[in-house]
């Protein structure tokens, strides 16, 4: 255990910007322990890594990790980093984003970064609220959970995320929560490795407003509500429809293969190559 | 009759001759448009990242490119809009492309946030604004010059802007270079302010060789990873800019910020920010700002336009010429910063200042600003979707005269 606190502490820019923003019990960092955790595995070189994020509590990741770092402008995430992937496809680009900053804000260029599918690993942390302005309703605030500017209750649908970049064309779509730690990093481990655009959306809670203004209690409530609510997609094949009711599915949701645009577009530059063989002759 | 003969074949030769050397020229010669001729431009500054969205007048940019750059080993995608564009253009030059987006009014509308940022997080990159009427959907067609204050104002925070207006197809290619120049060496967006009739107009052009153009590619690092500041303040206030992937490892925000990139909220950081800001500009304006000139050396009366009325301008001052006026072109090809200097120095000589935009008087009140009365200032301003002609630059030197 200390060697990998050791290991992730690597992996922090820990004399330049601790104290983070994010309140005491928050997932935002059990997240961001995963994801280092994955990347360590993985033995990427950190000078490959590009970590993109927008605006928002979960968008404050990047600053305190020690890669190529860009936090960008609130919702723009996808777009800036689908330029940087494109301009130096050697990287390995990880966005960060949240519900309100990709979904709401960004939910152009989420869709259709799904559809052109880059080779890009979103981390969404879906938390159902906007944390950092203070707690109104997001797209993914439940029906008729309360926010601050949603005082009587949300009467708008929320968004399935994972249903959502399914069907735009994602070629891995997963779902994890805070609380099934082991999983998350397993999960954030096959979205990188995935050649194509990747989406783990992480199930987080904001205790400091959504639990407040919904009476769901700290945060160890919270997480105890993931872990009672969450079922694994095998396990949910075997179990009868009354069992899922307020139930939500964590695991790999969606995995198929199709031509990622970096590399097809590095086709359409070799086809102007002149040959090596033809210039031997 | 062999001498006959001789003298036919000798004359046909020379005549074969003499086409294969006009031929020659010709080659050289392209009939382009002012969208394909900035096209051009870019390609020679060395650009390899466009991304951008369809918008009239300036789509014939993104359609070159499209065609062009991954013949030259360059990237172009088309993104779902603007907003998405010159982010994708900014992620692109911090990976360390050469980047350009194209766009008019509305998507320039869109574009402000991102290009705050780029100017922020000092990013080089080209905007061009092939500039149609407005407000809002305007005139898709038509020709405008009423996003040139856009150009210095159009994002919210204090900065300094730098931006370009050609006034020929030639112009439209050379500018471009320098746009990519200016945003390289000072690490910061330059936007290029074409317009509709500039975009779309074919003219005949020579365009130089390779070897006779100035590329300027930004200041690398030369000190070791744990030493690199991206966002150093120098004597120079411009910081050699490592992409992303070379080792460097540093952080990127559109926050308020300290020399390594990281937000701040301390205020001697966030002054000391926002002056680098503006002195990389103000500390360079001889570097930055150019202005062509004609027939000023004796003129009382000077025709101020940039732009397309520019070719306007020059020619109602032949015109005007003709009949004895003593009236000179000033066409500023940098737009801002402002030639400040120049007109200063040029309200000392002048009686009267006509200026000519297709606009309702933007530049209008930068003219009157710099020469604190000391000149007359006349406003020349048409902004019904055409352009000024030189009998109505004529009749107003005419008339002030």
């Amino acid at each position: 255990m200390e060697i990998i606190a050791a290991e992730t502490h690597s992996y922090l820019r820990a004399k330049k910007k601790f104290p983070n923003v994010w309140c005491a019990g928050c997932g935002i960092g059990i997240a961001l322990g995963a994801i280092i955790r994955a990347i360590d595995h993985l033995k990427l070189d950190r000078n490959d890594v590009a970590m993109v994020s927008g605006i928002g509590c979960s968008s404050r990741m990047p600053v305190y990790v020690d890669f190529n770092t860009l936090h960008t402008t609130h919702g723009r995430a996808l777009a800036f980093a689908t330029g940087v992937k494109l301009a130096n496809p050697k990287l390995k680009v990880i966005v960060i984003t949240g519900d309100g900053d990709g979904l709401a804000i960004g939910g152009n260029h989420f869709i259709h970064t799904c559809r052109r599918n880059i080779d890009i690993t979103t981390i969404l942390i879906n938390n159902s609220i906007y944390g950092m302005t203070g707690g109104q309703y997001s797209p993914t605030t439940p029906f008729m959970k309360t926010g601050t500017t949603a005082p009587y209750g949300n009467r708008e649908r929320d968004f399935d995320i994972c249903s959502l970049a399914k069907s735009a064309g994602a070629t891995f779509v997963a779902r994890g929560t805070v609380y099934h730690v082991t999983l998350l990093e397993k999960l954030v481990q096959q979205a990188i490795l995935k050649k194509g655009f990747s989406l783990v959306e992480v199930i987080s809670h904001c205790h400091t407003f959504y639990g407040r203004l919904n009476k769901e209690g700290t945060a160890v409530k919270m997480m105890e509500w993931q872990r009672d609510h969450a079922i694994p997609i095998q396990a949910a094949a075997k179990l009868p429809p009354e069992k899922l009711k307020d139930k939500f599915l964590i695991g790999t949701m969606w995995d198929v293969e199709f031509p990622e645009y970096c590399e097809e577009y590095d086709k359409v530059i070799s086809q102007f190559q002149p040959h090596p063989e033809a210039s031997e002759r | 009759m062999p001498g006959f003969r001789h003298y036919c074949t000798a004359k046909r030769e020379e005549g074969r001759k003499f086409l294969k050397i006009k031929m020659e020229q010709n080659n050289k010669a392209r009939i382009l448009q002012g969208n394909e001729a900035c096209a051009e431009g870019a390609l020679a500054a060395g650009a390899n990242f466009f991304a951008g969205y369809p918008i009239t007048p300036s789509t014939e940019i993104a359609e070159y490119l499209a065609r062009n750059l991954p013949r030259r080993g360059g990237k172009f995608i088309q993104m779902e809009d603007e907003i998405a564009s010159i982010a994708a253009v900014i992620g692109a030059s911090i990976a360390g492309a050469k980047a350009m987006t194209a766009t008019s009014g509305p998507g320039f509308s869109l574009m402000q946030e991102n290009i705050g940022y780029a100017y922020m997080a000092e990013v080089p990159c080209v905007i061009v604004n092939v500039q149609r009427g407005g407000p809002s959907t305007g005139l898709p067609t038509k020709v405008s010059q009423s996003d040139t204050m856009q150009a210095r104002w159009g994002t919210h925070g204090d900065y300094h802007a730098i931006a370009l207006a050609p006034s020929s197809v030639r112009e439209c290619f050379s500018l471009t270079i320098r746009a990519f120049n200016l945003a390289e060496k000072y690490r910061t967006p330059v936007v290029l302010l074409m317009d509709e009739v500039l975009g779309h107009m074919r003219e005949k052009v020579v365009l130089p060789e390779p070897n006779e153009i100035k590329v300027f590619n930004r200041m690398k690092p030369t000190v070791p990873p744990e030493w690199y500041q991206h966002f150093e303040i120098n004597p120079h206030f411009v910081s050699p800019m490592a992409s992303f992937g070379e080792g460097y490892r540093f952080n990127i925000t559109g926050l308020t910020h300290d020399p390594l990139g990281f937000p701040t909220s301390r205020p001697e950081e966030i002054e000391a920010k926002l002056n680098k800001l503006e002195k990389k500009i103000t500390s360079n304006v001889n570097d930055i700002v150019r202005v062509e000139e004609e027939f000023m050396e004796d003129a009382t009366i000077a025709v101020f336009a940039y732009g397309i009325v520019a070719r306007a301008a020059r020619q109602a001052i032949r015109m005007a010429q003709q009949k004895r006026i003593r009236v000179g072109l000033i066409q500023p090809l940098t737009i801002w910063p402002f030639p400040d200097i120049y007109m200063e120095q040029m309200s000392e000589q002048l009686e009267a200042i006509i200026v000519a935009e297709l606009n309702q008087g933007q530049l209008l009140g930068e003219v009157m600003r710099n020469n604190c009365g000391k000149t007359k200032v006349y406003a020349l301003n048409r902004f019904d979707g055409d352009i000024l002609t030189p009998e109505q630059i004529f009749a107003k030197i005419r008339e002030v005269r």
